[in-house]
């Protein structure tokens, strides 16, 4: 193991580790203490924050670990689980370190404490989690003042910085981050004027609107957007108006608050900065790798997992992908000089589904299979086939859109395998 | 008693911190007054980033001739200042059979001016230069430039600091009063004395001009709205490409603009409003600009709009009537010692440097000027860790604690980029300013990772408290405070 101390500085210009994991939040740690158990020497993890962790360390509240620990834990109590499984399985986290540069060969060049150092490693997995849309990336009209943060920009200042971003807010987007945020800010005394969500139901999980708006009396909006942002220099005034069944605005439906602050809650895109460089393909709906069933992208020894990969609901399902994707990268560099299959058959998704992950298996394989709808859905039973063979199949009470539904097959991919269907019946 | 100087210039925008710089180059106390916190925040931020040839104005205007002037000179001022520069030339494209006359009058247009490099490219020229390029003919223009507007103002303002003169900020001239030969020049409580004025107010240019007793002009704003591409369409295009200029538009016509920093800059619109202060986006113009610019380049349909802005264009014809008014650069009729810019729109950027030597000459009619010896022209900067090969990477990151640490990852942008913006010369600390210097905060994420980290090197470095960081100013905070 070897640690970063103080402004100690090496001649170190090449690092050569089994695995390199960029990204040291959920999907990372697991990804690392999962790689060392499967065998993996040296398993380098970059992290660019002074604490690994991820976003979680900025998640005061709680709600995670229930599917993985039964625990009802806070972020940074869940990242910690990780942090410590990681050290003590002899993972090397380097802390504020950046990767930079990702070539088609999966070079890399990092950034941090000890300089501008390339990497060759047997795999790297991509484990950099996700962003936010901003104002820009949805356009809204109107001034440019100050007072207009992202949600999870808005989590960090109240929550890491101690910092307060404002009085009387108005939330546009009802995903799980804009709720925790409008709960967090009026437990800090801001006034949560509403939170405005354009679709006909709500971004975010259930759980959340009851518990973070319901029980403070802020009201929400469905199919209500905002329009107009005003102000000189802070933020004086948002307009919202309602939209009617095909998403366009009712004219005289407009409705002006007094506001300084506006908070975005708009979605998450996964963080693919690096992927695209190196050449990695991209789905244009998750905006993730488009990988197969053990997670590898085009690129071979190049994995993606956790939000990177696709937005996911629950902290824990971040952490198994992420284990997943360590297991399968130890598997790559034990048979390195073999030219890696890539996985042939493709996942082809109902109407419905706006996305099944993975987007190819292999033949033999018996991956977990992600999926998430493209609207709400009432009792539905999904059912994966391969030819006419029925490989599993579940019901669902309801489906949504904020819930990510996932699925084992209880049998093999069949050898004679040309298609994998995932299908949507009304049960 | 108010310090006095030679010469005030009132405006910090390209053409009055070039007047200010040029102005440096004579034996004379000059101050610079900018109502913002910063310079470069109206008209001189908010454009297309091109400089032009010189075929779209008038034979014999003056618009003309400085433009031809300045677009000849802007490559050299730029290695000066060390600004960033591209000489990527520009395609003035046909899409329909009526759009080939327009180019044909451009094309003398341009030749009677002088611009140098113009010809008549056929469909397949054009592909061979922009292969996603579907026109049917194309104006060339192979002298237009790209530069980065903010960043050159700033190096102007910059490099005048350095010879010697002062440039207050936030100092909003509220009153001009004679004072015998000169002037006092207030702001709130705040006064100078200056024997000169140089007014170079832009969209206040007529304002400024009435506060000092010149009632003789009229400025109205038209707002040009813009919108960013993500990087990622860099790979789409290399050349602005331009409509052919059709009757009845103000302004050039939407076009798409790749720039120095590798963004695609699609705009501008052009809309008469009241208001001076309104650079607000709106909803039909977004959807308008998308639509034009995929007539342009339908390859952009894949591309994703990452910011949009508004400039106001500082017009001295109103709405309706003809599109084109030269450039006003004069002694003031009514009030002696004042010099007036009025007018200065599109290609103002281009013609920036000599609009200042125009100015130059009219002050040395009346005074004689008298070069000063020690002149700098030159200001330096650090390179980009960006644009630095890995051996100097390697270099930079050994040699500097502050260089190993990256703060904006969309633009790779270094802690020590942050604090050289932070320590600029104009003491300019909201977080716009070090946007503009340092281009933190203006990729895909739009600060949505860095605005924190920026916003932490303030406390921790500056010791600024959290009640005093800003987007541009003071009533542009972004917090109440520490929390309880």
């Amino acid at each position: 193991m070897a640690f970063y101390r103080g402004n100690e500085m090496s001649e170190e210009k090449i690092l050569r580790p089994d695995l390199a994991i960029i990204g040291g939040g959920p999907a990372g740690l697991a990804a690392a203490a999962a790689a060392r158990s499967a065998g993996a020497e040296r398993v380098l993890v970059l992290e660019r924050e002074p604490l690994a962790g991820g976003i979680l360390n900025q998640c005061v509240h709680d709600g995670f670990g229930l599917v993985r620990f039964g625990e009802n834990l806070t972020g940074p109590e869940y990242a910690a689980r990780f942090l410590q499984a990681a050290l003590a399985a002899g993972v090397e986290i380097r802390p504020q370190t950046m990767a930079l540069e990702l070539t088609a060969q999966k070079q890399l060049w990092i950034l941090g404490p000890r300089g501008y150092v390339r990497v060759e490693a047997g795999a790297v997995i991509l484990a950099t989690g996700c962003r936010e849309r901003t104002r820009g990336a949805i356009q809204i009209p109107g001034s440019r003042p100050a007072g207009v943060f992202t949600a999870g920009a808005a989590q960090y200042y109240l929550n890491r910085q101690n910092l307060m971003i404002g009085r009387r807010v108005l939330i546009l987007g009802s995903g799980d981050i804009g709720l925790i945020m409008a709960r967090r800010l009026t437990l800090e005394g801001a006034r949560v004027l509403a939170v405005v969500e354009k679709m006909p139901y709500a971004g975010g999980l259930t759980r959340n609107i009851s518990q973070c708006l319901e029980d403070y009396d802020i009201p929400l909006y469905l199919n209500h957007t905002v329009t107009k942002i005003e102000g000189r220099q802070r933020v004086e005034s948002v307009t919202v108006v309602r939209l009617d069944e095909a998403g366009r605005a009712v004219s005289g439906a407009e409705r002006v608050y007094d506001c300084d602050t506006v908070i975005l809650s708009v979605g998450l895109i996964p963080e693919n900065e690096l992927a695209l460089q190196a050449g990695v393909e991209l789905s244009p709906v998750t905006g993730g790798a488009m990988v197969g069933d053990d997670l590898q992208t085009n690129i071979p020894g190049l994995f993606a997992c956790g939000n990177a990969l696709h937005v996911h609901d629950l902290v824990d399902y971040v952490s198994a992908e992420g284990e997943t994707a360590a297991r399968n990268a130890v598997t790559f560099i034990r048979a390195e000089n073999r030219a890696a299959a890539r996985p042939l058959i493709p996942v082809r998704p109902a109407a419905g589904l706006r996305y099944v992950m993975p987007f190819f298996v292999r033949p033999g394989a018996r991956p977990l299979i992600s999926l998430r709808v493209k609207e709400p859905l009432g009792r539905r039973r999904i059912v994966v086939k391969a030819g006419g063979r029925i490989l599993a199949e579940r019901k669902f009470p309801r489906l949504a859109p904020a819930k990510m539904e996932r699925l084992t097959l209880r049998e093999p991919v069949p050898l004679a395998a040309t298609l994998l269907e995932v299908m949507i019946y009304d049960s | 008693m108010e310090k006095y100087f030679d010469v005030a210039v009132i405006g910090g925008g390209a053409v009055g911190c070039a007047i200010a710089r040029e102005l440096c180059r004579y034996e004379l106390a000059v101050v610079l007054l900018e109502k913002e916190s910063d310079v470069g925040r109206g008209a001189s931020g908010r454009n297309s980033a091109v400089v032009h040839a010189g075929f779209n104005n008038p034979p014999g205007s003056l618009a003309a001739r400085l433009c031809v002037e300045g677009c000849a000179g802007f490559a050299a001022a730029c290695r000066e200042l060390a600004v960033p520069y591209r000489r990527s030339g520009k395609l003035v494209v046909a899409l329909a059979p009526e759009d080939q006359p327009v180019l044909e009058r451009l094309l003398a247009q341009g030749q009677a001016n002088g611009v140098p490099e113009l010809a008549l490219w056929t469909p397949r020229q054009a592909r061979a230069r922009e292969p996603r390029l579907d026109s049917r003919g194309a104006l060339w223009s192979g002298a237009t430039g790209l530069t980065n507007p903010l960043l050159y103002t700033i190096a102007l303002a910059e490099n005048a600091l350095a010879n010697g003169a002062e440039i207050w900020l936030n100092f909003p001239v509220d009153a001009v009063a004679r004072a015998g030969e000169g002037f006092i020049l207030r702001a709130g409580e705040r006064s100078l004395r200056a024997a000169w004025i140089v007014n170079a107010a832009g969209l206040y240019a007529d304002r400024v001009a009435a506060l000092a007793g010149d009632s003789a002009y009229r400025v109205y704003p038209c707002r040009g709205e813009y919108l960013v591409l993500d990087k990622q369409a860099a790979a789409l295009l290399s050349t602005p490409v331009y409509p052919a200029p059709r009757p009845g538009v103000g302004g050039l016509g939407v076009h798409l603009t790749p720039t120095v920093d590798g963004n695609i800059l699609i705009g501008p619109s052009a809309e008469y409003i009241d208001s001076r202060a309104d650079t607000g986006t709106t909803a039909a113009v977004m959807t308008r600009l998308w639509e034009e610019a995929m007539r342009l380049l339908p390859a952009l349909a894949q591309s994703r709009v990452i910011a949009a802005y508004a400039g106001l264009r500082s017009k001295i014809i109103p709405a309706g009537e003809q599109n084109f008014a030269d450039f006003i650069v004069e002694h003031s009729r009514a009030v002696p010692g004042l010099i007036n810019l009025v007018g200065v729109e599109s290609p103002g950027l281009t013609a920036s440097l000599p609009l200042a030597r125009r100015v130059i000459r009219l002050l040395d009619e009346k005074m004689r000027l008298k070069a000063k010896p020690d002149f700098q022209p030159e200001r330096k900067r650090e390179g980009e860790f960006r644009f630095l090969p890995p051996k100097r990477r390697r270099a930079a990151a050994a040699a500097d604690p502050a260089a190993r640490e990256i703060v904006c990852r969309c633009e790779t942008v270094t802690r020590r980029e942050i604090l050289t913006a932070l320590n600029n010369p104009l003491g300019a600390r909201a977080l716009n300013a070090v946007k503009a210097r340092s281009r933190a905060m203006t990729g895909r994420c739009q600060g949505g990772y860095c605005q924190r980290r920026v916003v932490a090197i303030m406390m921790e470095e500056y010791g600024i408290r959290s009640e005093d960081i800003s987007l541009n100013g003071p009533e542009s905070w972004l917090f109440t405070g520490a929390m309880k």
